[in-house]
């Protein structure tokens, strides 16, 4: 399985077709105690870019986009009623929706786990 | 990701306009791990270990708040309380020294320039507070509108500090005697390490508390002594933005604007009875006018259902989808454990429980028209 990143902070994992879709530690430690998260629905068809869920903090709400194109699987169900695991576990438990990819090139944009590593530390 | 929506602060940008000057607890702040973002034209801490965290230990404990952002002002000279009443409908000539008063800064039409505390601190002197991004404006406005015999200070060479929370009074007297014996909206000169200093029993909390005007070359040693404490922590913007939002205070340039009244604010209490009977302040026809009949709009407080924030920005709709209203404030309120709005609507969804729909960004909200505040008030009038 391999991790993707974003230069708007979101990860994606992926295994096969199948990606898993999160905010970075470095975002949700940016945007502070998150008190809601909308992820999207099931079946959803997703351009890469497109806006997919909307995390909201004390003080603001974001934007998630979605890294890849593709069709959405599900959303995170645990995220409704404790959206605070985005802080707690973002790259693990607090992941926002699984999406099936529908053109698995679209990863050759974005960056590996050191490379967006490096990109934080600029930042 | 990218933010959509910062209803109180901008974060810095790598290029910086150079005209901010740094506040006095700049470095202190950073020091102390703060988040710095550009606010009213100075650098001040939006947070340092998260807002939900310092929120609720200001409730039950004590938070200190950097505000020297705001603009502190002292007026002299004889005749100097009929020339600011001329401004404003409080009854300063009816205030005892030492006293504090909230009021506001009117328009010849009645519309709100700013809101703001004053303390009458002798016959011809008063002290006053006002919002850090308006002060500059209020001064113009105030230097054209006083006789010249007038003498306006704005005090740039003083930090203000604001430690609130139920346990403010015993970390402050033990490094001040005296302060508890203060009430709320009193205040006095103390004195500490030599260095004079001006306290008031208030705040933007809801909570007890203090405001306490230091010289800048005292400040971090003050704010030191003070997170020494072991009741105090620092506060930033977020949680002052979350806990003035619960205690059902509005904020200047958001719930408050030339474009509002007094009566349509509900803030018909800083319409004192002498000035009312004489009608000489800015704007009096149309303001009495709304005040025996009332306004069109009013500004209320909303329980929002569900989880999702809904913030400033947002409409009141009707059933129809037309707007009829807007939300001025909201955010997630950490001691009500839900969101919480401020929003002005026609007068007669003007009462509690009274249900409105909200619209944001598209997407429907319910929410119900509630008391304010959200969070009772606990100041200390006094022991009973």
């Amino acid at each position: 399985m391999s991790r993707y990143f974003t230069q708007d902070h979101e990860w994606i994992d992926v295994d096969g077709e199948t990606g898993t879709v999160g905010i970075s530690d470095y975002a949700q430690g940016q945007l502070g105690d998150i008190v809601f998260v909308e992820v999207p629905e099931d079946g959803k068809k997703l351009t890469k870019g497109d806006d997919a869920a909307v995390v909201e903090s004390v003080k603001a709400a974001s934007d998630v986009y979605s890294p890849v194109s593709g069709t959405v699987i599900e959303g995170n169900p645990a995220l409704a009623d404790d959206p605070a695991l985005v802080n707690s576990d973002p790259e693990g438990e607090g992941w926002f929706y699984k999406i099936t990819l529908s053109d698995p090139s679209e990863l050759e944009a974005l960056m590996d786990e050191s490379a967006y590593e490096a990109f934080v530390a600029k930042l | 990701m990218s933010e959509t929506i910062d209803s109180q602060a901008h974060s810095d940008d790598d290029y910086e306009e150079p005209a901010i000057l740094p506040l006095p607890l700049d470095a202190w702040h950073r020091a102390k791990g703060g988040r710095m973002v550009e606010f009213a034209g100075y650098h001040m801490p939006v947070q340092y270990e998260g807002i939900m965290a310092e929120h609720l230990w200001t409730r039950e404990a004590a938070g200190l708040f950097d505000v020297s952002h705001m603009g502190q002002l002292t007026f002299t000279g004889e005749g100097v309380v009929p020339a600011l009443e001329a401004l404003m409908p409080a009854d300063i000539a009816g205030l005892a020294f030492n006293r504090a008063r909230y009021s506001l800064l009117l328009d010849a039409e009645g519309g709100i320039l700013d809101d703001l505390m004053l303390t009458r601190q002798a016959e011809d002197r008063v002290y006053m507070v006002v919002n850090g991004a308006t002060k500059y404006d209020d001064i113009g406005h105030m230097i054209e509108q006083l006789p010249d015999d007038i003498t306006l200070n704005l005090m740039e060479d003083h930090a203000l500090l604001a430690l609130q929370g139920p346990k403010a009074v015993d970390a402050l007297a033990r490094l001040i005697p005296g302060v508890a014996d203060l009430v709320f909206m009193q205040a006095a000169a103390f004195e500490w390490q030599g260095h004079a200093l001006w306290i008031s029993r208030s705040g933007y909390t809801g909570e007890d508390g203090f405001e306490i005007s230091v010289p800048a070359e005292a400040a971090e040693a003050l704010a030191d002594a003070l997170v020494a404490q072991p009741e105090v922590k620092p506060i930033g913007l977020g949680a002052r933005d979350s806990l003035r939002l619960e205690a059902g205070l509005p904020l200047y340039g958001h719930d408050l604007s030339p474009e509002t009244t007094p009566v349509m604010a509900d803030l018909g209490f800083a319409l004192f009875k002498r000035r009312r009977e004489t009608a000489d302040f800015p704007g009096a026809a149309r303001i009495l006018k709304e005040r025996e009949q009332g306004a069109a709009t009013k500004r209320v407080g909303l329980l929002v259902e569900g989880r999702q924030p809904v913030r400033e920005g947002a409409i009141v709709v009707d059933a129809a989808g037309k707007e009829i209203g807007h939300v001025t404030s909201g955010g997630f309120a950490p001691t009500v454990g839900a969101p919480i709005a401020m929003a002005y609507v026609p007068a007669a969804l003007a009462v509690p429980g009274t249900r409105v729909q909200l619209q944001q960004r598209g997407k429907p909200h319910d929410a119900t028209v509630a008391a304010l505040p959200f969070v009772p008030h606990r100041y200390f009038r006094g022991v009973k």
